[in-house]
């Protein structure tokens, strides 16, 4: 029997706007809603969507030695991170694995949160206590917080007219402490599309209130889990179980400036990361509108080098892309003329330079 | 009158050519459709016979012939405007023609009731 779905407090919300609900890591989350992906996609790159991410993980972690210890097991430096700062992150086995990449908050000298991906919440938290010295707290606040991500070049002025002070909004990977129609907040300038955007995390009590009042404004669109996808992929963020997991370590995924191999600094998985890279993450332009999909394989002059990780029709471009991890040994010209095979057919693809979409509002002043 | 497949297509026969497509339910569980890889005229076809698939922006899903047959015609329109397929399956959003159809293989395929109760189950 299948194991039962969980639900986020908006799931009622998503079944009144026509969602279409699939299982995603445990949970039963809209894929989209009655407007369709495409439309999604389009109204998040020109106005601003709102996505339901309550599946997500939340930790709090607190201690003298809190920042040490992440500092041990997090794959880029914790302790220099300012308060007020967010950094993208990677937690590593001890061969350079990836077991999850996350977002640390600074939110006090001693105390972090880390925002981590749903299908690893359990296994993170398990690892993490395992590595925590004694006196660092871990609490998993995952079951008690909402999770709204606003994103779309009008995220801002839609904060701002809903009674938010524009001094109050963070800078791009900064986080705030604010309230919104009377509801407490930790806002964080960040996401996961390449539009100027907020995530925002309350008491989950409040989730549909601040759902409702979010989508009254006129900019504001509901989008799905489908949207997500398209949005992360035009800018060729890796998504985990599709370009990471275990298998694969940040050096062969491209972040090996990020880490700074080089600094003192120790911590779980760095010695296996000195290793030549067996693979790398490349992206790829396609000729139409025909997407490759996961697991097709990736010729170069008709021999398997890799395959695709990741692959759909990039909707603000009107044409197919795709990521796909290649063998390092394959030495790919600069825009070398690949193939993808589905099978049927062998789709042509051109290495090409992420991201894939140029134009979003990401850094845009506010 | 149009037959349905378990796999979703319907199939009309007016004066021995038969007109394929996939149900307008089947294209409201695909969600925007964005390509469709068309079968080549004159390419022969058994009934179960992969003969091209439909392209979301989640999936490629592939079409199945419900009757045997050769390819006589395909949906141009279609194939430059795949969200035709959203708006209009069972009429403008058919997919290609089949002649020299096997029509005993008609005796399989269902009637709109009973694909509606089947995909309701």
């Amino acid at each position: 029997m299948a194991e039962e779905l969980l639900l986020t407090p908006l799931y009622e919300r998503h079944l009144a706007l026509g969602g279409r609900l699939v299982p995603f890591a445990g949970w039963n989350m809209p894929v989209h809603y009655s407007e369709g992906i495409l439309a999604e996609h389009r109204h998040c790159r020109s106005a601003a969507a709102l996505f339901d991410i309550c599946h997500m993980g939340e930790f709090r972690l607190s201690g003298a030695g809190a920042a040490a210890d992440l500092d041990r097991v997090m794959a880029r430096a914790v302790q220099n991170q300012g308060i007020g700062s967010c950094r993208y992150n990677f937690l590593l086995n001890e061969q350079g694995g990836i077991l999850d990449d996350l977002i640390v908050y600074r939110l006090a000298e001693e105390e972090f949160y880390l925002v981590v991906n749903a299908g690893c919440r359990d296994t993170d938290r398990a690892w993490l206590q395992k590595q925590l010295s004694a006196d660092t707290v871990l609490l998993d606040e995952s079951d008690t917080t909402a999770k709204l991500d606003l994103q779309g070049p009008a995220a801002a002025q839609v904060l701002q007219e809903l009674g938010v002070a524009a001094e109050l909004l963070p800078a791009h990977f900064r986080w705030n402490k604010l309230s919104l129609l009377g509801v407490d907040l930790l806002i964080s300038r960040t996401g996961y599309t390449g539009e100027l955007g907020y995530e925002l995390y309350f008491e989950a009590e409040m989730a549909v209130k601040l759902w409702d009042a979010l989508l009254q404004h006129p900019s504001v669109k509901p989008a799905g889990l489908g949207a997500r996808d398209t949005l992360r992929l035009e800018m060729g963020y890796p998504l985990y179980g599709h370009e990471m997991d275990e298998s694969i370590n940040p050096v062969e995924l491209g972040y090996a400036a990020m880490l700074k191999l080089d600094a003192e600094r120790e911590f779980i998985g760095k010695q296996a990361l000195a290793a030549k890279p067996k693979k790398q993450l490349v992206a790829l332009q396609l000729e139409s509108k025909r997407a490759a999909r996961p697991g097709m394989a990736l010729l170069f002059q008709g021999v398997q080098i890799g395959q695709v990780s990741s692959g759909a029709l990039a909707p603000s471009l009107e044409t197919a892309v795709a990521l796909a991890l290649v063998s390092t040994e394959a030495e790919l010209p600069e825009a070398a003329s690949l193939e993808i095979d589905t099978g049927r057919a062998r789709l042509p693809a051109k290495l090409c330079q992420l991201p894939f979409y140029k134009k979003g509002s990401l850094k845009n002043k506010v | 009158m149009k037959l349905y497949a378990k796999t979703h297509e319907w199939v009309q026969v007016e004066n021995g050519i038969a007109t394929l497509g996939i149900s307008e339910f089947a294209a409201e569980e695909l969600g925007d459709v964005t390509y469709i890889e068309m079968p080549a005229l004159d390419e022969k076809f058994a009934a179960g016979d992969i003969f091209g698939s439909v392209e979301s922006v989640k999936a490629a899903s592939d079409l199945f012939c419900p009757i045997g047959g050769s390819i006589c015609e395909i949906n141009e329109e279609l194939e430059d405007e795949p969200a035709l397929l959203n708006q209009s399956a069972e009429d403008q959003g058919w997919i290609c023609k089949l002649e020299k159809i096997n029509e005993s293989d008609l005796s399989a395929l269902m009637s709109l009731e009973e694909y509606l109760a089947f995909v309701r189950e």
